[in-house]
């Protein structure tokens, strides 16, 4: 038999209910004091925040200039005048490395920035709309799917040539899909939701509707798939300017400088070793956030 | 169900000549007149007009596209290539059967490492071992690939010289550039066994079979193993996608001679018939792997299966109905 529901537990409910409001204020806090209790995910993020100064100031972290080359100090290994040693310009390879992440950082930001503006817009639309509209945008989507994303940025690349614009317009374009299909299913995920309903019944605008109740609460996988994204973006960076279709010699972009130390493997190995660990360690850290952003934003999959 | 998989298979058709289209366009997009790399830099006019006569520069871009797409679904004809004058589909079936052993190879054995890793993770979580899989696992999917690549050239062929550094001959050679292309892989499929697993053991029939009292290995195996599989077949079409980008790398790295290679070769010499076959025949090896892993997936999954059969039951009265 179920019991009443007497006056007096209903009093033990609220008072449940305030406690609980009391101590945390919105989900998006709460998320936050899971996210800083995960020691991975800090260490990820004091990472990232080290090498986003580094790249602000690379003047004064660097000891020698990106380009300053040294024919007496050719291929030396490291040591301290040079702690990473020198490429066989003499160029100071730390140096390079620290300048470096005024490259890939922004690069892998603005790539992903962009392949979600636009992939997220047809995703809006497709999830919003829903019918043919939804049909149609994910037939053509699954048609550029169909060419493997580094594929297709290698055949842009090759069509539109080298450089930095290039590359970008390379990787946003081959990550579209993928990211239109993020935004579609977390809008779709909420669009059912009651207060959706409500928005509507009282009259919202479908870009009311969209941007001011339904992004904000499909944020948090959106955000997520953002930080993956961006170590992904970064890593395709540097793997298509070691095959050189992205950012070529003399800037010192991590690949590129992978690329051009490729031919000392036998002799001066130290070349090749740094520019490398830069990536992995960008890439590690965003990864880190993003494994503890995931678990603070969708606690049930922990 | 068969319903389902035929339509799939139509399917094929216009994702094939979608893709055409879209490495059609870039060809077309690309700057720089493509008779300037079939003809030496002082030719005359006459013998410019001539090779842009005998490669059908000529004609319009919608003609060109039309007999493209006809070549191919008809002769398999890919083109013919600016710098030697071969039919590229020749060139890149010789050359495709080793890019496409090297993709297999590296997907079959970075799911041998990944599964019993990730169910292992799973089965014992929180415990040392999680926790090492997982960090290392971490660490694969953060390692680039092409660096990856070059310490293992570094430490066993340069320092150790146990393992060839270029070319394909022998079982030894294909070492590296597997661990190469595997390495994210193993990573990833770890990581996606064991959230998966994870989630199948909290399910109640895994709860109901232990309290039976069948044995563990039996559940984890029987009851576990194969409900959780669900997720990482679907990951797998995908991961035989950044593979096929991985070999690319790969023959690059390790002077493989497969279509990656033949393709960064194209793009240097810029003969863009040669780039676009290479990329029209991995996009469509990629869409024949997708569609089995659906069918493969629709098979499998006996949700799939239910709701099949509960749509076809629909249908079938909303027919008796009208």
């Amino acid at each position: 038999m179920a019991k009443r529901y007497t006056p007096a537990m209903e009093k033990l409910d609220r008072k449940k209910v305030r406690n609980k409001s009391a101590m945390s204020t919105s989900p998006a806090k709460e998320a936050w004091i899971r996210l800083k209790r995960n020691r991975l995910a800090v260490a990820g993020m004091i990472i990232l925040l080290l090498l986003i100064l580094t790249a602000i100031f690379a003047d004064f972290i660097a000891p020698y200039g990106i380009d300053e080359q040294n024919y007496s100090d050719v291929l030396q290994a490291p040591s301290l005048k040079h702690l990473f040693g020198t490429d066989n310009y003499g160029r100071d390879i730390f140096s390079r490395v620290v300048y470096g992440t005024r490259i890939s950082l922004p690069i892998g930001f603005i790539c992903v920035f962009l392949a979600y503006l636009f992939g997220g817009i047809l995703g809006a639309i497709a999830a919003y709309y829903g019918g043919r509209a939804d049909m149609v945008i994910m037939r053509i989507l699954d048609i550029f799917q169909s060419i493997p994303p580094m594929l297709m940025a290698i055949a842009i690349a090759a069509s539109l040539g080298t450089g930095v614009v290039n590359l970008v317009i390379a990787i946003s374009v081959s990550t579209m899909p993928a990211r239109a299909r993020i935004v579609r299913a977390a809008i779709l995920s909420v669009k059912n939701s009651d207060y959706i309903e409500s928005a509507r019944s009282v009259g919202a605008s479908s870009r009311r509707q969209l941007l001011k109740y339904m992004l904000p609460n499909a944020l948090g996988p959106i955000l997520t798939n953002v930080t993956f994204s961006i170590a992904t973006a970064i890593l395709t960076v540097s793997s298509m300017s070691y095959l050189g279709l992205g950012i070529a010699a003399p800037t010192p972009e991590w690949g590129s400088m992978l690329s051009a130390g490729r031919s000392f493997i036998r002799t001066s190995p130290h070349i090749l070793i740094f520019p490398g660990v830069a990536i992995m360690i960008t890439v590690l850290a965003l990864n880190l956030f993003g494994d503890g952003l995931r678990d603070a934003l969708d606690p049930r999959l922990k | 169900m068969l319903r389902y998989i035929l339509k799939r298979i139509l399917w094929m058709i216009p994702v094939v000549i979608g893709v055409l289209l879209i490495v059609f366009t870039l060809s077309v997009i690309t700057p720089g007149d493509p008779v300037d790399n079939m003809v030496g830099p002082d030719a005359t006019v006459e013998a410019r007009e001539a090779a842009r006569e005998e490669m059908g520069l000529n004609q319009p871009v919608y003609v060109r596209f039309v007999k493209y797409v006809w070549g191919v679904f008809t002769r398999l004809d890919l083109g013919t290539s600016y710098s030697n004058r071969q039919p590229v589909a020749k060139e890149i079936m010789h050359r495709f059967p080793v890019t496409l052993k090297l993709t297999l190879a590296s997907v079959i054995v970075a799911l041998a490492i990944a599964l019993p890793l990730g169910v292992l993770s799973a089965v014992k979580q929180y415990s040392w071992v999680d926790n090492i899989t997982m960090a290392s696992a971490l660490f694969f999917v953060s390692i680039p690939q092409f660096w990856f690549a070059l310490m293992l050239l570094l430490i066993f062929s340069v320092k150790l010289q146990i393992l060839p550094a270029s070319g394909i001959n022998g079982i030894r050679s294909w070492i590296l550039p597997v661990a190469m292309i595997g390495v994210g892989n193993v990573g990833n499929l770890a990581r996606v066994t064991r959230s998966s697993m994870l989630e199948v053991i909290r399910q109640d029939y895994i709860r109901t079979a232990r309290a039976k009292g069948q044995r563990k290995s039996v559940v984890i195996f029987k009851h576990g193993l194969r409900n959780a599989l669900m997720p990482v077949i679907a990951n797998v079409g995908n991961t035989i996608g950044v593979s096929l980008g991985g070999a690319v790398v790969a023959e690059s790295i390790f002077s493989i001679p497969g279509v990656g290679q033949f393709m960064l070769n194209a793009i240097n010499s810029r003969d863009w018939p040669s780039v676009q076959g290479g990329i029209v025949v991995l996009a469509i090896t990629f869409s024949i792997v997708m569609l089995l892993v659906d069918i493969v997936y629709t098979i499998v999954d006996p949700r799939l299966k239910t709701e099949f059969q509960a749509r076809a039951k629909t249908k079938r009265k909303k027919g008796a109905a009208a």
